[in-house]
């Protein structure tokens, strides 16, 4: 008995770990596949992203001030988003699309979508 | 009360061309505002200390951005300081001829913000005479509710002009279809029906504009100022009395320039830094117990004697109201 339980304890810990190491790599997947543009003291970060075709980016508003996201070709353009909401768009065509707030026009971001 | 709008506009001059807006009362509420020999003076914050109006003074109030629905740390009770800016005119002891409120009543253009809004407003019992502010066309049909509230007599989308007492009245729009990195914007369109609006006025009758964001450039690096707001002042530049009324930046600045006095309001729901001060123009956190020194109204009185450019600002704070 006394020498099962530090056993059980040892493979309970090396589960728990390969299971966080499994979380963490599929985080990292998903943060390749589904960019994030965080909007923060009026500023659009990253300011400008590269991703490829096919792929959506999300932006979120951690502003205590709504904004809203409008591409300047108008291929895309969001609702107003209070704090902490969401718009996302995806992006087929390679190009480069400029954008800003509609609300806030000197806050500016670029998304560049290689094929 | 004689207001008349642009169609019907009182073509007898009432005053000199030495005449003008004077006064201007903040109250951490409004700003009141006198008429005082072609200068425009503020005679303080409503809730200050200020002289009462003459019998043959005017006065009206300007309030703006009330961001209703906003309950972010800054301010979790944007109606609850609406409804003191609004007692604080009430207790005006002259009642003003009317109220203008400079943009932002709501914080999202919601239905139910404008409604509670405009509740909180009629309870002044004035007539009230509206521009947008960026915040109030954020609907699907960008500013058709506003249009529909608060447009039935304006033009476009919302511009619009009155007379009263001998001055006239310009509310200009300068929040729609605004373009990357740029500030406000009027528009062709507007800045056509400005000259026409004007054109049969004689260059001795006072006028007062007022808009949302600032038609002077304040700070661009955040987009406080219009970009094709010269356009409009080049219009004006021949009266004798120009008095520019706005929003936008929640906080008292003002600028004299040749005939041409600009002033900028508090809000009545929270402030912003000043210009440069902080990383962003976002809604600025004042320690508990000093919001209210922040916010405000402002009161204009029209007077005939000749007193040099003064403003007393006084905030919502402010304990006796006058």
């Amino acid at each position: 008995m006394k020498r099962t339980a530090p056993r059980i304890l040892f493979f309970v810990l090396l589960a728990v770990s390969l299971l966080t190491a499994r979380l963490a790599a599929r985080q990292l997947e998903t943060a390749a596949t589904s960019p994030s543009v965080h909007i923060d003291n009026f500023t659009f970060t990253p300011q400008e992203i590269t991703i490829t075709r096919g792929a959506t980016v999300t932006w979120v508003n951690d502003d205590d001030i709504p904004h809203a996201i409008a591409a300047s070709d108008k291929a895309f353009r969001s609702k107003a988003m209070d704090t902490e909401e969401k718009f996302s768009f995806k992006f087929n065509e390679p190009g480069t699309y400029e954008y800003f707030c509609s609300l806030h026009p000197h806050m500016q971001g670029k998304v560049i979508v290689k094929d | 009360m004689a207001i008349k709008d642009g169609n019907e506009r009182q073509r007898k001059v009432l005053l000199d061309r030495r005449e003008a807006l004077t006064c201007m009362t903040w109250a951490g509420t409004g700003l009141l505002w006198a008429l005082n020999w072609g200068v425009p003076l503020t005679k303080g914050l409503i809730g200050g200390a200020y002289a009462a109006p003459a019998p043959h003074e005017f006065t009206f109030v300007q309030i703006s951005d009330s961001h209703i629905g906003f309950n972010k740390p800054a301010n979790p009770d944007a109606e609850r300081t609406l409804r003191e800016a609004i007692a604080k005119i009430k207790a005006l002891p002259v009642k003003p001829a009317f109220m203008i409120h400079t943009g932002d009543i709501s914080h999202l253009s919601k239905d139910e913000e404008f409604d509670n809004a405009d509740q909180l407003i009629k309870e002044a019992g004035l007539p009230v005479f509206y521009v947008p502010g960026e915040h109030d066309v954020l609907d699907d049909e960008r500013g058709r509710s506003y249009i529909w509230r608060y447009g039935k007599n304006a033009k476009g989308t919302g511009w619009h002009s009155f007379d009263y007492n001998g001055i006239h009245y310009i509310g200009l729009v300068n929040v729609m279809d605004l373009k990357a990195g740029g500030l406000g914007n009027l528009g062709d369109e507007q800045l056509a029906w400005l000259e026409r609006d004007v054109a049969g006025l004689s260059a001795s009758t006072p006028i007062v504009v007022f808009a949302h964001i600032p038609l002077w450039t304040v700070y661009p690096e955040w987009g406080w100022g219009t970009g094709d707001a010269a356009k409009a002042l080049s219009t004006l530049k021949r009266f004798g009395s120009l008095t520019v009324l706005n929003g936008h930046i929640h906080q008292i600045l003002q600028k004299v320039e040749g005939n041409a006095v600009f002033h900028t309001a508090r809000s009545t729901a929270f402030p912003q830094p000043a210009p440069g001060t902080a990383p962003s123009p976002g809604p600025m956190k004042v320690p508990a117990g000093e919001l209210r020194d922040y916010l405000g109204i402002a009161s204009v009185t029209y007077v005939t004697n000749n007193h040099p450019l003064a403003v007393v600002d006084t905030a919502l704070s402010t304990a006796p109201a006058l």
